[in-house]
């Protein structure tokens, strides 16, 4: 988890050009970094890299629209780090 | 290539489904209405231009991997670098290739060249979504056609082609 989380933090702090102390596991994603879909596409790519896997962008977007989940969810840093090692865990499964 | 009406690939020249990339060949015609203001007795292909012909090299080699299923639309251009004048007359051979297939994104690197000098370069990423109108997908079929890209075993209906699709 802590080291997703770094990983994640320091894609976010590039990309973005965020201050990385400014980012926490709690931060959310939009809300509290401010990080709009454009800027979340390149996140998701180096996350993509980074750990090879697919970030489910298209169900998760879908999902918030039709109220099936919540953007803390996905886009609280903890929880998108969850989200990750279970991908993570799914592909070498 | 038709710029007034953004028609900006003349023809494929090689496809590779397993490489995951594109070759297209693009000619700059010698008149048109673009050179009398960019620039008077300087005429240039303007480098928006440029950018256009690789986004659109990079979004007919994605619609192709996804077999016409999903529209992509230009989303960012990153490291962009116009190298050299191009003019009237002169032929671009643009190479695209797909780097990463995301969820409703895409990255790809995308460079132009002319007589095998490296004129642009840039990385892509466009944003893909279901077509939102049948139409669009029709054209985009018809282009594909009209610039010879090769179809395989894309299955395309006669209705398809046409425009005439119910849903999407």
């Amino acid at each position: 988890m802590s080291t997703t989380f770094e990983t994640v933090a320091n894609i976010i702090a590039e990309t973005c050009d965020i201050p990385r102390e400014n980012i926490t596991p709690e931060s959310h994603a939009i809300d509290d970094l401010g990080i709009d879909s454009l800027d979340f596409l390149d996140i998701a790519f180096a996350i993509d890299k980074a750990f090879g896997i697919k970030l489910p962008l298209e169900s998760w977007t879908q999902e918030v629209n039709e109220g099936k989940a919540t953007t803390e969810q996905y886009f609280v840093l903890k929880n998108l780090c969850a989200r990750i090692d279970e991908l993570i865990a799914a592909k070498s499964a | 290539m038709r710029l007034e009406y953004f028609q900006m690939i003349d023809k494929v020249v090689e496809l590779d489904l397993e490489a995951r990339t594109l070759r297209t060949a693009n000619t700059v015609p010698c008149e048109s209405p673009i050179f009398e203001g960019h620039f008077p007795g300087h005429p240039l292909l303007p480098g928006v231009l440029l950018f256009e012909i690789m986004a659109q090299s990079c979004g007919m080699l994605l619609l192709r991997l996804h077999n016409y299923d999903r529209m992509a639309f230009l989303a960012s251009v990153d490291k962009g670098k116009l190298r050299t004048f191009v003019v009237p007359g002169q032929v671009i051979d643009v190479f695209a290739r797909l780097e990463h297939d995301g969820s409703g994104y895409a990255r790809l690197k995308a460079e132009g060249r002319v007589e095998g000098k490296l004129v642009c370069n840039a990385d892509v990423t466009l944003k893909t979504m279901p077509f939102p109108a049948p139409e669009l997908r029709g054209y985009l079929l018809s282009t594909a056609e009209r610039i010879g890209m090769p179809m395989g075993d894309a299955v395309i209906g006669t209705a398809e082609r046409a425009g005439n699709l119910t849903h999407v």
